[in-house]
């Protein structure tokens, strides 16, 4: 199991070249080889979402999928939402919403909402309900993580016009 | 001379903490990492009870990149995990050894550790290491008969008593009696952040540093140094960012110490982060309760006595918090009600599976449940609705301070303040009480199953003694609070900052607030039983203000005036009277003497009771035996908010935990002591699906007299009566008085009561 593969991950615009057995986890290798540690392991089993990334647009489980599976993919973390020193609208609107409170969570949510909503603008209240369900949160109670991401698809609507 | 206008406290501002947890900066344990640094992986028992003959490593130890492993031997030197809290002499043999000796006891226990280069090998190797155990058979019920535990053991090690009043006269002489079995499940914390810890032994300063601590640093600093052969002073343990307390976050488990221990010995850092299953079988359970009640009341429903035996499963070892739980449970179990006599017996016993510690009003949230399921058999018993028979048997604000005639935590329990019956009629017009029960009555009628019931209770908090807190002004003029707190995401930096801007007259946001590092301070209590706002929240204040007169008296001094002309306006010195020269603080700082700095501690020997009402509204899918929350309505008495939207932060993240309690957690094991919910998909927790949007009513209706802000605790009353609340509306909802007496009421067991109707 030892015997390591060179591959290059690109997040967030940035190429890490790195060398590591077939079975670690992306989740592992954004977070270890990459130095990115923004991105939280909760469960290593898929279900509570706090290592959501975005791959090629899409919300993944960094923790189900393995690093090689996603070389020359598009790989986003949270270190890569803010421009600068400005917040992304979904950053924001946590801290406006007080969307958080240990934080250990959060990059997993915002990458999830984040990713449905660059992909679905006008989803529906209910459906986005639904997959906010997808992650777990220990300390809200959701209710403000909700308010939170509701408020920031209306601002990234407007954005986007 | 403190200010008098507060700008901050009692204010929503936004949290000091929020930036760097958006950015993916935040430092959580496993962020913690040192070159050069082993991985540890703890080898853990697979049987419930087993007689541990032997360990074969040669295998794990041939694997390259293993450097060691550990067995008991190895750690033979290193005493047991010492009692925190209510540690009884008669419990100290049952303490956890780091790693098992010649038995194991529960599905999880630590028998070997293996040290390597990298994770992923150090759980092959884990994987390779042969254990010979004789299996025994386990121990896994609480009641019955008591017996051996094992060969020096006995299953019932104490019994927590507590009485007033005279009992038995009271039932003899009483109109009717109501009794009840109740029980409650088994849950745990489970914060989204897995336990980790970090050591890394410095041997040109002599420091042995520990990345991962929470809660209580200062005490796991001095105890684990004890262990290990270490002083207070040249040890440390520090934390960072903390992903969620609950009680069972950073109390001293066996692994803290092993990788104290292995960094020492090794001369290499040492890096250990539980993954998810082992955190489920290894960290704290808690809540495990079966409990027989009775009152004696009279011809109108009020209370004359209660009487009750219980029975606590604090599975297999006594942990750090020893007697805590069943003792809180036996002390705060009368609640806000007015009980003659009492009486309560809990029977402390050991069981085969995870040990135990506390989770988020620990004892209250069992028996809460249990109190308020006998209010609600009374009033069922006399043909009262619920709040009626609440009403009755509620303790006066003119009562207040009310003894109760009873101690925990080294504590005698007077409610310092409270309008409970006001509380209860605010709570009740927040949650349209009459209209909502003519619209369910109505729906009931049309076949739905809807009902709503009402849950009360007393929290306690600000468990003292003491808190000390240094302020300093730098040479920046940046303010620094230095704290014995800990962080474990609530706000602690964001509030304390409040209280010190508003006695400094500086903005909040320019104070630092330093806490859960033992090499800043060299006491503190930490994070735990909601004590931080009250405690470290008025020793912020003191010394604030101490240091508001130092800074005046300094300025005073260069300005030629008198301290009392002076005012700290916005981090600057300026006159009252608004004429003359001004100096910020930062040029104070920088001129002689320069030593902007004050320290002040604040005592207290009682702690200080906030109360609440919850009001649920369910409807029941009979045929799913989903119980769907339709309305929830929270009021709680917090005596001062010093800023409300974080109380109501804590209320709200409170009641999602209570809920899961209530209606889908529970650790259950199999016939053998298997461990069968050591996933997310087995253990339930409550997601964005199932907690509702709730209204929470802060009221401020009985300050504290206890400290002068009159603060009390927010951390644990939104979850203590919620599983109270679903049963009382739960029975509502199918006219059944009684039918719910087991938390928690997952989907299996309602329908099962759904088809007795």
């Amino acid at each position: 199991m030892t015997e390591k593969i060179a591959l290059t991950l690109t997040i967030n615009g940035h190429a890490h070249a790195i060398a590591v057995e077939a079975r670690r986890t992306l989740a592992d290798a954004i977070r270890e080889d990459c130095g990115q540690t923004g991105t939280h392991i909760g469960c290593e089993h898929g279900i509570c979402g706090a290592c959501t990334v975005i791959v090629n647009g899409e919300p993944v489980r960094s923790c189900l999928m393995f690093a090689v599976q996603a070389e020359g993919k598009k790989i986003r973390t949270v270190e890569g939402l803010a421009d600068g020193d400005t917040l992304h609208a979904m950053q924001q609107a946590f801290m406006d919403h007080h969307g958080l409170q240990c934080g250990f969570c959060t990059p997993g949510f915002l990458m999830l909402a984040v990713g449905v909503l660059e992909r679905e603008p006008d989803i529906s209240d209910g459906d986005l309900l639904d997959v906010l369900s997808s992650n777990l949160c220990r300390c809200t109670g959701y209710q403000n993580i909700i308010k939170a991401v509701r408020a920031a698809a209306a601002e990234m609507r407007k954005r986007c016009v | 001379m403190s200010n008098p206008k507060p700008k901050f406290v009692g204010r929503s501002v936004a949290r000091l903490e929020d930036r760097p947890l958006l950015l993916g900066q935040g430092r959580f344990a496993a962020d913690v990492s040192f070159s050069g640094q082993w991985h540890m992986r703890v080898v853990r028992s697979p049987v419930a009870h087993g007689k541990l003959q032997g360990i074969d490593a040669a295998a794990a130890l041939a694997l390259p990149g293993v450097h060691a492993v550990w067995t008991h031997q190895d750690v033979a030197h290193i005493p047991p995990i010492p009692f925190r809290l209510t540690g009884l002499v008669e419990l100290e043999p049952y303490r956890q050894p780091i790693l098992a000796k010649d038995y194991v006891r529960y599905v999880g226990e630590p028998v070997a550790v293996v040290f390597a280069t990298d994770p992923y090998i150090a759980e092959d190797a884990a994987d390779l290491i042969e254990l010979d155990i004789e299996p025994l058979a386990p121990v896994l019920a609480a009641s019955g008969a008591t017996g051996p535990f094992d060969a020096e053991r006995a299953t019932e090690p104490s019994i927590i008593r507590k009485s007033y009043g005279d009992v038995d006269a009271a039932f003899k002489a009483a109109h009717a009696v109501v009794a009840l079995a109740l029980s409650t499940g088994r849950h745990s914390g489970v914060p989204m952040e897995t336990r980790g810890a970090v050591a890394h032994y410095d041997e040109a300063r002599d420091i042995l540093e520990m990345h991962g601590a929470a809660k209580v640093p200062w005490w796991n600093r001095d105890h684990i140094a004890r262990m290990i052969g270490r002083t207070r002073t040249n040890m440390h343990l520090l934390e960072g960012h903390v992903g969620g307390g609950f009680g069972i976050r950073g109390e001293i488990y066996p692994e803290d110490v092993l990788v104290c221990a292995a960094a020492l010995a090794f001369g290499k850092p040492i890096k250990w982060v539980e993954d998810r299953r082992e955190h489920l079988i290894a960290a704290n359970h808690s809540r495990q309760q079966q409990h027989r009640i009775r009152a004696a009341i009279d011809a109108e429903g009020r209370i004359l006595a209660i009487d009750d035996e219980f029975f606590h499963d604090n599975g297999a070892y006594m942990r750090t918090h020893a007697a805590t739980v069943p003792d809180l449970a036996a002390a705060m179990l009368p609640g806000p009600y007015r009980v003659p006599a009492y009486r309560v017996a809990g029977h402390i016993r050991l069981t085969n599976k995870t040990p135990c510690g506390t989770y988020r009003a620990p004892g209250r949230y069992e028996s809460t449940f249990v109190r308020e399921r006998l209010l609600d058999a009374v009033a069922a018993k006399v043909g009262v609705d619920g709040v009626e028979i609440r009403r009755r048997n509620l303790i006066a604000t003119s009562e207040m301070p009310y003894d109760l005639h009873l101690e925990t935590l080294g504590t005698h329990i007077v409610y310092d303040s409270g309008d409970y019956a006001l509380l209860l009629d605010k709570t009740l017009a927040c949650a349209g009480w009459p209209a909502l029960q003519a619209d369910l009555k109505k729906r009931r009628a049309a076949g739905e199953k809807v009902g709503a019931g009402v849950a009360m209770f007393v929290e306690k908090s600000g468990l003292g003694p003491s808190d000390t807190v240094r302020v300093e002004i730098r040479k920046d003029g940046k303010v620094e609070v230095i704290t014995g707190v800990a962080s474990i995401g609530q706000g602690v930096e964001t509030a304390m900052a409040q209280i010190a801007a508003d006695a400094l007259g500086v903005d909040y946001t320019a104070i630092d607030v330093v806490h859960g590092r033992t090499d800043r301070i060299d006491q503190g209590a930490g994070a735990f039983a909601s004590r931080v706002t009250v405690m470290c929240g008025e020793a912020t204040r003191l010394a604030s203000t101490k240091l508001r007169d130092k800074v005046l008296r300094l300025a005073a001094e260069l300005m030629q005036t008198d301290a009392s002309a002076l005012d700290i306006v916005n981090g600057e010195i300026v006159s009252r009277d608004s004429t003359g020269p001004s100096m910020t603080l930062a040029e104070l700082a920088q001129a002689p003497p320069g030593d902007l700095s004050a320290e002040d501690t604040f005592l207290s020997s009682h702690m200080v009771y906030p109360y609440g009402v919850h009001v649920a509204a369910v409807k029941i899918d009979s045929d799913t035996g989903a119980v769907a929350i339709e309305r929830y309505v929270i009021g709680y008495d917090i005596g001062k908010a010093v800023n409300p939207r974080l109380v109501e932060s804590q209320i709200a993240g409170g009641l999602a935990q209570g809920l899961g309690g209530a209606l889908l957690e529970e650790f259950v094991y199999d016939d053998h002591g298997e461990p069968l919910s050591v996933t997310f998909a087995d253990y339930l927790m409550p997601t964005s699906r199932e907690v509702p949007d709730i209204s929470i009513l802060i009221t401020e209706d009985a300050p504290s007299p206890l400290n002068p802000m009159g603060l009390k605790g927010a951390g644990e009353g939104g979850a203590n009566p919620v599983g109270a609340a679903i049963a009382s509306a739960i029975d509502d909802a199918l006219q059944r008085p009684g039918a719910i007496t087991d938390l928690p009421i997952t989907p299996q067991r309602m329908k099962a009561i759904c088809r007795q109707n």
